[in-house]
């Protein structure tokens, strides 16, 4: 009895008996009916038909030029090289040449291509150590356990540790326009080519008041790599270690197993580039050096001109028109549907 | 606490023998009184004791709801255990090729070469079941449990459930069966104390015929009653004056009444004592009280038992003593008591009291034919009646009666059957007095509350103590049986005439065929479960039959099955004369009848917490009975009105509530997996998540369970008014129709789509093309790639909006909190990912979240594509919407579109009943006459004042005899609306 006499004190008592405590708050009931949907759906599906046909738009004034060099012309030597076991890391060199039909306005990218690498196994993604690639000098002695199998080699720690670095992607290409007058080597941008947070944040070279090599001291190449990590580009001294950009594309692993990757830009500071890359013949000279044969692997290389909203995409635009079309469709038949029914329905409510 | 204990007064009293006796047993809880202290042995504790063995266990009650969301999670389960098994056999289909399995890339470590492939295999089946195992909702669980627990202080603070008399609110014992509130199709209700308010008030006494009636004003005065339609003359002689003092003596004696005078009186509170403003009568029964209450007004005040003489003021006003010999206590199978005293004067008189069916056998002398003609008008009243008779008894007799007490108390064998025989035995040769009429008046509102649930569709069953004619009298009161109802009987009387077998196949017969020709002749307007045009009543002996296992068990069986087929076919049932063993009983039947209904029990006293536990859902008035029900119930209330509210509101926004919970969560969880379930097939079904692990963790507990949770809290779909005014809403939502199969696979399927959409528009946009960023592209015009951590985030981004937006489109009821919540959760995500890819967090090993999110909102095509996304996902659930409301509206949708239409005014001018297109009638409106149950301001005002006075009688005559149900029943053919459709409305049988 206490107790219950205790607990009708407070019950008794109504202190804050609010609109809340009530369920009466005010509160706005909107509903999905045709006569508010309707002129949602109509604008919906305008707004989609002309985004759809501004991409579209934007779209076809893309260029893009794509090169499977697998096996294409002389680079077929070095696919056969490569296939056998004992020339793995071996170099080799070949030669392929593209037809440009049409000048390439603008901004030229170039990509190189890889098919059927899967960058995203698990295994493989996770084996990288981030730690260590921001520069941190524990770390870059002490990589990862992620980064099994490739951890140490010859008791030495690996930098950079992991099987991620260790595949790095290590063709290189050198663009040559055959003009008129003679072949003329295209100029590339080899740097701008990542995040600039990845350059400059992300990714630091271990600390050394004396030279890069002298930062990796203690520590050895990645195992399928030929140089260490601090030659990596003997053209440029700013573009070694960690930071160096090839490395950091590489490291942005791809989502699908059929991926491109950024190589350079066309620097349009010289005659006759400055427009772009002029219509006529052009022909790569391939350092080939990455086999793709043993996973039924594809190498491409890409030239590619971008606008505003990125490169050669058509699957926007027309996503964008069938969603239009497709709300369309609806918005028709619902006005029939309101038309024919609705007004029964309206009938009843008077 | 379960005790008997027993006791004998101090100082011990010296009889040489007493045996141990339920007479002088104290049971467990019971209340001291005339003594500070007793000296006390406990006999038993135990299992054996009554209490215990009355005692159900408290099973524990799970909603339909969370029946359906356990098959749900099964489903996910095999779901779940599927794809990762598909998984599993598809990655070793695809590693087959060896360069597949190693490439050169992706060397593997020793210790992984060594392992043996059936261990491998299992790894990397527990590994998909990591992956995947987010699509059981487990944050599901919680939230629920948060919704129900959080939902249920919503009933306790309404204040529409608040009694202001009592000062008492709805109280929630268990929060898990919120939403079965409202899937309720059977009600089982207790009827005194319940249905009525178990407040007795003395009515009238008969004396020979004569009609007294007790009357405030006109104090001390008796007042034959002048009925017009008494048939006996109104001027007693001298000889009914004796009879008739007779009889008040007689009822001021025969009781077992106690006289409590502080005001600390730990029980049933009654009226005050004359003189004394702080004594009270106290009883186990309130018709004692009641009666000897009423004797107080007739001038006959019982004062006190001292000395074990009673004594009583008598209208001169002078003490009469009355030396109480014996008491033959009450008990339920002979349905009456005596007391045996000896007057002042020497004599010795047998006073009894009881039912009428078990006074007039015994009855040799006195008006039986008129007094029974009046019992039986009251009772049809649903007055509760007792007959007075007295025994003159010469010495010889009543030392005959000691010797039979005496005898059978001391008996140690089959003590209680001898008693019933002495008892019999004495209670003989009786002359009658007259009889009693007490009114337990129908609680406020409980005909509207009745009226109510039949039109939501559910069975109102009445299971009672009481015998037939008063509690039938008491079903047409409270609307239970209509003009238009058809009331079936299934008494002993009539299995005394028909063998119960054949009884039972008429009714079934008279049932079934009336309905056949209807659902044929017009199937819309008599729709499954609507047969509001049969009630049924039926007695616990009978019942019992129809239950028991007969002789020819073969035969028993479908005895059952007839009575369920009847009781289906019924809207109401009244079963009459139940003990509280048999009411549980029938509610355990129904539950356990083929289409497994929800059943609901409501009471008020210790005999109805077997029902209480054993229904579905349970509901215990806080009644004069004490508290037991409430305590034993799910939820109490305080009054029978409030299960109005109960039931129509609260039941039915949980129900509506929580099937949204239930269906959104399966459904955001399926969006949420399905895509790292596509991504398998491209990464090589290596296990690789697609989504980062801060996303994973805290989808279902940051960014998208508070946006649920408080709908499942706030949610109106329509306003509570309208729910409250228009019952048939309720069977909207009936039998679980919100959980149904085709609901949850539309669910699951959207489910799907919405990730196919996700995951497929996200590729698209990453494969074929130069998917880029072009952030940077105005300042130093570099062109970046995206991996595959942008393409999880862009994927996780196009879910959380589309889950939310999703919620969005199915919220009716925006309220601020609402807005805070939906936005402020989408918000937080933003602001979450941008700090989470901001930083270089120092105590992780990776960073590969930094800066991809930020980088993906600076490429257009991501704006873009999250754009498209959102809306293609959400365009099918948006036209299903407005197609099926355009098509085929549902009750609740077509109120929302005139609640709409008349800006939320709707309650207040409601042609609701035109909205509904034929599906049902109009409830027939409320008939004028006025009830006993109704508020006094249906009366002319000077009634309504004096109401409080006992002048119930007073009445004028039209009013009073527009009340009886037999004339209501006799004009049932003429205007009973419905009835008609069915060829005859009359009664096939009276009460």
């Amino acid at each position: 009895m206490g107790k219950e006499a205790a607990k009708k004190g407070p019950l008794a008592s109504r202190p804050d008996n609010s609109a809340f405590m009530q369920q009466r708050l005010p509160a706005w009931s909107p509903m999905l009916t045709a006569s508010t949907v309707l002129p949602f759906l109509y604008c919906m599906a305008a707004l989609c038909m002309f985004l759809g046909v501004l991409l579209l738009i934007t779209v076809e004034g893309t260029q893009e030029m794509k090169m499977d060099y697998t096996e294409a012309g002389s680079c077929n030597d070095c696919f056969k090289f490569l296939q056998n076991v004992i020339n793995a890391g071996k170099s080799c060199s070949c030669k392929v040449m593209i037809p440009l039909e049409q000048e390439f306005k603008g901004n030229v990218f170039f990509y190189y291509g890889l098919q059927n690498f899967h960058q995203n196994l698990r295994k493989y993604m996770d084996s990288r150590d981030d730690a260590q690639m921001v520069g941190r000098k524990y770390n870059l002695k002490k990589p990862s356990p992620y980064c099994e199998p490739y951890i140490t080699d010859k008791n030495l720690p690996i930098a950079p540790c992991g099987a991620v670095a260790n595949s790095m992607f290590n063709d290189s290409f050198s663009l040559w326009y055959h003009s008129p007058s003679g072949p003329i080597a295209v100029p590339l941008y080899r740097n701008g080519i990542t995040w600039y947070t990845d350059e400059n944040v992300k990714f630091r070279n271990p600390y050394s008041n004396q030279s890069l090599a002298q930062a990796f001291n203690g520590t050895t190449k990645p195992p399928y790599w030929q140089q260490p990590v601090y030659k990596l580009d003997p053209s440029n001294p700013n573009n070694n270690g960690f930071i160096n950009e090839d490395l950091i594309v590489w490291m942005r692993e791809a989502a699908f197993p059929n991926f491109k990757k950024l190589y350079g830009i066309l620097k349009r500071t010289k005659e006759p580039f400055t427009n772009g890359l002029p219509a006529g013949n052009y022909s790569i000279n391939i350092s080939y050096n990455f086999p793709v044969q043993h996973f039924n692997g594809r190498k491409q290389v890409v030239l590619s001109t971008v606008t505003w909203f990125g490169g050669q995409n058509r699957f926007l635009p027309i996503a964008y028109l069938v969603t239009s079309g497709l709300v369309l469709l609806m918005a028709v038949i619902l006005t029939v549907i309101w038309w024919k029914f609705g007004r029964n329905a309206k009938n009843m409510e008077e | 606490m379960l005790t008997d204990v027993f006791f004998t007064a101090n100082p011990p009293p010296p009889p040489p023998a007493d045996l141990w006796a339920p007479r002088t047993c104290c049971c467990a809880r019971a209340t001291l009184k005339n003594t500070a202290h007793i000296y006390a042995v406990a006999i038993y504790t135990g299992m054996e004791t009554k209490m215990a063995l009355n005692y159900q266990t408290k099973t524990q009650k799970r909603s339909a709801v969370e029946k359906s969301m356990n098959a749900y999670l099964v489903v996910y389960l095999c779901i779940l255990i599927g794809k990762a098994l598909v998984n599993t056999v598809l990655k070793y289909v695809w590693q087959a090729d060896p360069n597949r399995d190693e490439p050169w890339y992706n060397d593997r470590t020793a210790a992984e070469r060594d392992r043996h492939i059936v261990i491998r295999a299992l790894t990397d089946f527990l590994a998909y079941m990591v992956l995947f195992n987010y699509i059981i909702p487990v944050s599901m669980y919680v939230t629920v449990e948060m919704q129900k627990f959080l939902g249920s202080y919503f009933i306790m603070w309404d204040d529409d459930m608040l009694d202001k008399e009592l000062d008492e609110r709805a109280i929630v014992n268990t929060s898990d069966l919120n939403e079965e509130l409202g899937q309720v199709e059977y009600v089982f209700t207790d009827k005194t104390g319940t249905l009525t308010e178990n407040n007795m008030e003395f009515i009238e006494c008969c004396v020979d015929g004569h009609v007294y009636v007790p009357q405030a004003i006109c104090n001390g005065q008796v007042m034959p009653g002048s009925d017009s339609m008494d048939m006996i003359d109104s001027s007693p002689g001298p000889q009914a004056r004796e009879s008739e003092e007779l009889f008040f003596r007689a009822l001021c004696l025969c009781h077992t009444v106690q006289v409590k005078e502080e005001e600390t009186v730990d029980g049933i509170k009654h009226g005050l004592h004359p003189g004394k403003a702080t004594s009270f009568y106290i009883s186990s029964s309130p018709d004692e009280v009641a009666l000897v209450e009423g004797m107080k007004r007739l001038g006959f005040t019982y004062l006190r038992l001292k000395d074990s003489h009673m004594e009583i003021l008598n209208r001169e006003d002078e003490v009469e003593r009355f030396e109480l010999l014996e008491v033959l206590t009450f008990d339920s199978v002979r349905r009456r008591m005596s007391v045996i005293v000896r007057a002042s004067t020497g004599e010795v008189y047998l006073f009894c009291k009881g039912a009428d069916s078990s006074i007039f056998p015994r009855v040799v002398a006195g008006k039986v034919e008129e007094v029974r003609g009046r019992v039986e008008r009251n009772a049809v009243e649903g007055l509760r009646t007792l007959c007075v008779a007295y025994r003159p008894l010469s010495s010889e007799q009543y030392a005959e009666a000691c010797h039979l007490l005496g005898a059978a108390r001391l008996a140690l064998q089959e003590r209680e059957r001898r008693l019933a025989e002495a008892y019999d035995q004495i209670e003989t040769q009786l002359v009658l007095l007259g009889a009693t009429a007490v009114e337990d008046r129908l609680q406020e509102e409980a005909a509207d509350t009745v009226e109510s649930l039949h039109q939501a569709g559910m069975k109102v069953w009445v299971l009672t103590g009481d015998k037939m004619e008063t509690a039938a009298a008491t079903c047409y009161a409270s609307k239970l049986f209509r003009r238009g109802t058809r009331v079936l009987e299934l008494t002993t009387k009539r299995t005394e005439e028909q063998s119960l077998h054949d009884a039972l196949f008429d009714l079934s017969r008279t049932v079934l065929r009336p309905r056949a020709a209807a659902g044929a002749r017009d199937p819309v307007s008599s729709p499954p479960g609507d047969c509001g045009d049969f009630g049924l009543i039926i007695d616990g002996a009978t019942l019992s039959a129809v239950l028991q296992p007969g002789q020819d068990d073969s035969a028993s069986g479908s005895y059952t099955e007839v009575f369920l087929e009847i009781c289906r076919n019924c809207s109401a049932v009244l079963c009459c004369r139940m003990a509280p063993l048999q009411k549980a009983q029938i509610v355990k039947l129904i539950k356990a009848s083929k289409e497994h209904p929800i059943t609901l029990a409501i009471g008020d006293g210790a005999n109805d917490v077997s029902m209480i536990l054993e229904a579905h859902v349970g509901i215990g008035i806080m009644g004069k009975e004490g508290r037991q029900a409430a305590r034993n119930s799910d939820y109490a209330i305080p009054k029978f009105k409030h299960l109005k509210k109960m039931l129509l509101v609260h039941g039915h926004y949980y129900y509506i509530r929580i099937s949204e919970l239930v269906q959104y969560f399966f459904y955001k969880n399926v969006c949420f997996i399905f895509p790292q379930f596509l991504y398998q097939f491209f990464c090589g079904f290596s296990q690789q998540p697609l989504y980062d692990t801060a996303y994973l963790t805290l989808y279902n507990i940051s960014f998208t369970s508070l946006p649920i949770l408080l709908y499942s809290l706030m949610e109106q779909h329509i306003n509570a008014d309208i729910l409250k005014k228009d019952p048939t809403l309720y069977r909207d939502i009936s039998k679980n129709c919100l959980l149904r199969w085709p609901i949850f696979t539309y669910w699951t399927v959207l489910g799907v789509y919405d990730a196919l959409v996700m995951f497929f528009g996200a590729y698209f946009l990453f494969d074929n093309t130069t998917f880029t960023s072009n952030g940077q592209i105005m300042t130093s015009n570099t062109q970046m790639m995206f991996g595959n951590w942008t393409f999880g985030t862009l994927v996780f981004t196009v879910l959380v909006f589309t889950v939310t937006f999703k919620l969005v489109l199915d919220t009716h009821y925006w309220t601020w909190i609402n807005h805070f919540v939906i936005w402020g959760s989408l918000v937080f995500f933003v602001v979450f990912s941008l700090l989470w890819g901001g930083i270089i967090w120092p105590f992780l090993n990776y960073q590969r979240m930094y800066y991809v999110f930020m980088q993906m909102l600076s490429s257009g095509p991501a704006w873009l594509s999250i754009i498209l996304l959102i809306t293609a996902g959400l365009l099918p659930d948006v036209v299903k919407k407005v197609v099926c409301r355009a098509l085929w509206p549902t009750t609740t949708e077509r109120i929302q579109n005139a609640d709409k239409l008349y800006r939320g005014q709707l309650s207040e001018f409601s042609p609701l009943a035109s909205l509904r297109g034929g599906q049902r009638d109009p409830p027939p409106p409320p008939p004028a006459n006025p009830r006993r149950s109704d508020p006094p301001a249906r009366l002319p005002p000077s009634f309504a004042a004096k109401k409080k006075h006992m002048f119930t009688r007073w009445r004028p005559k039209p009013a009073y005899s527009s009340f009886p149900p037999l004339l209501r029943f006799a004009g049932g053919g003429a205007n009973g609306g419905r009835g008609g459709a069915y060829g005859s409305a009359g009664p096939e049988t009276t009460v």
